[in-house]
């Protein structure tokens, strides 16, 4: 009987208990299908994001700054190279007390208390495995100093790196320009940096340096590591040691270079001197100078404010950024352009006393008691104003600024130079359009002796010099050697060897794909022998300035151009312009070119508040001149040594 | 009830050889050898410390299992009020005597092992809700008189375990023996009562949690809350799961383990190493064996004459099956981080010791199977 209810309440028992667990089977079965899923959803859905996710844990890459690309003269000789150096590199999380570690370098490298501020301030900026540059250029005996107590300075590495050195300090200062640390603002402007976050790279901020940037930093490296989940390096993985950057060859000659640079020295002027058959700048100088390596690595305040409170303002590179009137260096575009308009007989004579009237106002020659009776020859050996005035006003502004232009003032002439300005050709519209106001006809004749709102800088000038001596055909100055044909010489020769090709000019040019800038050559060379009489003729601007030998026999143009007006009182006395103040002098300008049989090279020499162009700008051109016509076979040969025809 | 009895004693030790189930006797031997390459995974490829512990573990409690299995299920009915009450001895003594590691007291030390008394307390109040409930009649069951003791003998280690503290491991208690009181009858009504008073006292007991434990619940709720903190274990074994795909990146490849992302590799996260290694085929063969396992004891469990067998095989499968669904949902990132070993596969001797015993009841049921316990 009890058997009998135990085994019936068994039996009641056992089907409660297998309903239940019928119901929990089902739930059980329900749980591992859902865990199923869950696999399916992140091992084969989401596969490839958790793989990239792992990577991202596993692997970490350390960049590593390239090599900058060198920039060499004509003669490949090292303009900007780069040189070993010690630094000392910190990764922060290497380090087990940072506190600690910094107190021990101050006492090693004499730091101070503001640089350790502003490098626990850049701790903080970056992740703890990115090195930070203590020091990047360490002298031998910090360096070695360093090495010696290094089993104490845990997260510390002393590094041999290299950087920017310019071996020849401060001659090509301006055209190189400098490297420095990249800053925000390189950052916004040049896109390409932005994925070369390196520490110790450095970006080039002035001159060939910021213009060739892009391809003379070169390419980044990295090193990847794996690395545990403690930031430990396990295993290097990959090395890519990136590339130094492209090398560069100028047309700039060292020699010439320094040798300017000798002669201008405490002055505040600028020298231009360019090839006028291919537009090699040969040397470009600018007064003074500074010495680019001080802003390799972070200039010294002492020295910044030294640059910035000088008033000759060495930073300016005077050649391509100083805007100076032309004065009578543009008497050559005003008489080729009333000659090419048909405006004036070069023959016509015109007497000069001094002084020209228009419309009551008076209009002053330089010289005080006049040229007497001249013709347009005679007016640019001598410079006459009185002349130019006239030739001016029939000629109008109008006129004379197309052919200003045409001949390169008014517009940068290098690429990618962002300290290039263009300069000022003004006509009649520029004014209505810059000023607001009506064009004067006074405002002409001032145009005519390069006075008044016209601005340009020495490059301008050579270049207009250079594209009047090669026989007015265009050119695009250039700093760098390039590999193109050169179609001008080609055809100077192809003349020289054909002196009877029928075909006319026009066609002859069009054929060596020249861009001629005349109407008539004749003109050209009209202005040309103008240009001749003015030096090495009696009487002419530039005669005391001369060279003898026909070798070096150069023709040239001055000019002063004005800063403050004369007042009628100062003309009376016969005020010498070294009299003056020294802001109050006029800019002394002179271009020319060299030989005068056979042209080669022009020139253009600025010296600010110099004087008069004939005292103070032709003597330094004449230097300069015998030194370049010394050295031209020099630089010729080298081409051909070289195997190229450039 | 004489039938059985000499059934029973004519068994010879030959008959209860062949009688033992050979299916769960591999899949247990199959899941100790792929925990043992796990291991030998963790210890970066070398046979060092866990690897060596971990084998001789297995080897001693495999073989306690197989003993086990040969005693009498008499035996156990008849001791589990003693070994439920020893352990529960036992759970008193480590809160006065317990060793302290990382800010719990959890275990007590024997000399030759650490015990952790939790992990066989896990085992202990099944064993002792199954006799409970053997011997009270279907009817007696929802009397409010006998729903005293078996809220006592749950509630008084759940909270001694709490307090270690160790929630994760007094969950797993509770589920256990709430488990068994479902499958004696208790009524639905009981277990709604139960759950609404618990509700209402959870914002109290949040109150009592430590702060890393509140931390690791709002974790669970947004694992991105704080990546570097408390949502890295989470974040770092979903990436090591995920990054594993479909073959896995090779027996000791596991990068996420072996340059030591991965937290507590060779307790805890021990699935997540193997997932990493071996991808999802060998996720998907861990989660079948684990199935096989938890099938085959509550095919016992159906065989089973004894109320007791019957409740004791289905209540420790269905706890069993627990211990693997919040595992493998923790280190999946479906549950909080809870810090609940994988059974046979984690590391800890404890855990390891309390699955083989339970195991061992689980084979003795199969054995005696015909035989009624009182």
């Amino acid at each position: 009987m009890i058997n009998n209810i135990g085994s019936g309440n068994t039996i009641i028992k056992s089907k409660l208990i297998s309903r239940r667990m019928f119901i929990l089977s089902t739930a059980k079965a329900i749980v591992f299908f859902g865990i199923f899923g869950r696999l399916v959803s992140l091992q084969i859905n989401e596969a490839t994001k958790y793989k990239t996710l792992s990577d991202k844990n596993r692997f970490r890459e350390w960049k590593i700054a390239p090599q900058r690309g060198l920039i060499k003269d004509y003669f490949d000789q090292e303009i900007a190279s780069n040189k070993k150096v010690f630094q000392l590199h910190i990764t922060p999380e290497n380090s087990p007390d940072l506190e600690k570690l910094f107190f021990r370098l101050k006492t090693i490298l004499n730091l101070t208390d503001k640089r350790i501020a502003f490098l626990k301030r850049k701790i903080t900026k970056q992740k703890p495995w990115e090195p930070i540059i203590v020091s990047d250029n360490l002298t031998w005996s910090e360096f070695s100093r360093i090495n010696l107590f290094l089993h104490e300075l845990q997260g510390v590495e002393p590094i041999v790196s290299v950087a920017r050195v310019y071996p020849n300090n401060s001659s090509s200062a301006h055209i190189v320009g400098y490297v420095s640390e990249v800053s925000a603002k390189d950052l916004e402007r040049k896109e390409y940096l932005r994925d070369m976050a390196v520490t110790g790279i450095s970006v080039g901020k002035t001159g060939l340096e910021h213009k060739l940037d892009k391809s003379i930093i070169g390419k980044v490296g990295f090193q990847r590591y794996e690395v545990n989940a403690f930031g430990k390096r396990i295993k290097q993985i990959q090395i890519d040691k990136g590339k130094a950057g492209t090398d560069y060859r100028t047309t700039i000659d060292l020699e010439v270079q320094k040798f300017t640079t000798g002669l201008l020295e405490d002055k505040a002027a600028a020298v231009c001197v360019m090839d006028i058959y291919n537009g090699d700048i040969v040397s470009m100088v600018s007064s003074p100078n500074y010495d680019p390596n001080a802003f390799v690595h972070g200039v010294k305040k002492d020295y910044w404010k030294e640059l910035i409170g000088n008033d000759l303002k060495p930073l300016n590179n005077k050649v391509i950024s100083g805007l100076y009137p032309p004065g009578s260096t543009l008497k050559t575009i005003v008489a080729l352009s009333a000659l090419e308009n048909d405006v004036w007989n070069p023959k016509r004579y015109l007497n000069c006393n001094g002084v020209t009237e228009l419309y009551g106002e008076k209009f002053h020659c330089w010289k005080k008691k006049g040229h007497g009776d001249v013709n347009m020859r005679t007016a640019i050996q001598r410079s006459c104003d009185v002349y130019f005035y006239e030739v001016a006003r029939l000629l109008g502004v109008d006129r004379l600024s197309e052919t200003a232009k045409k001949f390169g003032l008014g517009k940068t002439v290098l690429d990618g130079f962002i300290e290039e300005r263009s300069g000022v050709v003004p006509n009649t519209s520029w004014k209505k359009k810059f000023i607001g106001k009506n064009w004067y006809l006074g405002e002409t004749l001032h145009s005519g002796i390069g006075q008044g709102y016209y601005q340009s800088t020495p490059l301008q000038l050579c270049l207009m010099t250079a594209q009047l001596a090669n026989g007015g055909f265009e050119l695009k100055p250039r700093l760098l050697v390039n590999e193109e044909k050169n179609n001008l010489r080609e055809f100077i020769k192809y003349k020289n060897d054909n002196p009877n090709d029928p075909l006319p000019l026009d066609m002859l040019v069009s054929n060596f794909n020249l861009k001629p800038l005349f109407r008539n050559q004749e003109n050209i060379n009209f202005v040309k022998d103008a240009m001749y009489a003015a030096t090495n003729e009696a009487g002419g601007t530039s005669y005391r300035s001369r060279l003898l030998d026909k070798k070096f026999m150069f023709a040239g143009k001055t000019g002063s151009s004005q800063i403050k007006r004369f007042t009628a009182e100062q003309r009376e006395l016969e005020v010498k312009q070294k009299d003056l103040n020294y802001k109050d002098r006029d800019h002394a300008l002179f271009v020319a070119f060299a030989p005068v049989k056979d042209p080669q090279y022009a020139i253009s020499v600025v010296v600010e508040h110099g004087g008069t162009g004939s005292s103070a700008a032709a003597p330094l051109a004449k230097k300069i001149i015998k030194k370049v016509l010394e050295r031209h076979e020099l630089r010729r040969s080298y081409q051909f040594s070289l195997g190229k025809e450039i | 009830m004489f039938q059985p009895r000499s059934i029973q004693s004519s068994m010879s030790f030959r008959e209860k050889v062949y009688s033992l189930d050979y299916i769960l006797v591999f899949s247990i031997l199959i899941l100790g050898l792929i925990s043992m390459f796990a291991m030998y995974s963790t210890d970066g490829g070398e046979f060092k410390y866990h690897t060596k512990s971990h084998i001789l573990r297995f080897g001693v409690f495999f073989t306690m299992f197989f003993v086990i299995s040969f005693f009498q299920i008499r035996f156990w009915y008849k001791t589990s009020t003693i070994f439920y009450l020893s352990i529960l001895i036992l759970l008193l003594a480590v809160k006065y005597f317990g060793l302290t590691s990382s800010g719990s007291q959890r275990w007590l030390n024997l000399y030759f092992m650490n015990l952790q008394p939790s992990e066989l307390m896990k085992v202990a109040l099944i064993l002792f809700l199954a006799k409970y409930y053997h011997r009270i009649s279907t009817v007696d069951v929802n009397r409010i008189k006998h729903l005293f003791l078996p809220i006592v003998a749950l509630i008084a280690p759940v909270l001694l375990v709490v307090t270690q503290p160790d929630l994760g491991t007094s969950i797993l208690i509770a589920i256990g023996g709430i488990v068994v009181a479902w499958l004696a009858g208790v009524r639905v009504k009981f277990f709604t009562y139960a759950s609404i008073l618990f509700i209402s006292l959870m914002p109290i007991a949040i109150s009592f949690l430590k702060p890393y434990q509140k931390a690791r619940i709002l974790t669970f709720l947004n694992p991105d809350r704080d990546p570097l903190g408390a949502g890295y274990q989470i974040i770092q074994s979903k990436i090591a799961i995920g990054s594993g795909g479909l073959f896995g990146k090779g027996f000791l490849n596991g990068s996420q383990s072996y340059l030591d992302y991965l937290p507590e590799k060779h307790t805890d996260f021990i699935f997540t190493l193997f997932s990493e290694e071996f991808g999802f085929f060998g996720s998907v063969t861990i989660l079948l064996i684990y199935s096989l396992i938890i099938y085959r004891i509550v095919q016992i469990g159906n065989i089973t004459r004894s109320s007791f067998g019957k409740l004791y095989c289905y209540s420790f499968a269905t706890a069993f099956f627990v211990y693997v669904a919040v595992n493998m949902g923790m280190v999946l990132g479906l549950l909080p981080i809870v810090g609940a070993p994988l059974p046979i596969m984690s590391y800890g001797g404890s855990s390891m010791m309390a699955m083989m015993i339970g195991l061992g009841i689980v084979m003795s049921c199969k054995v005696y199977k015909d035989v009624p316990v009182n």
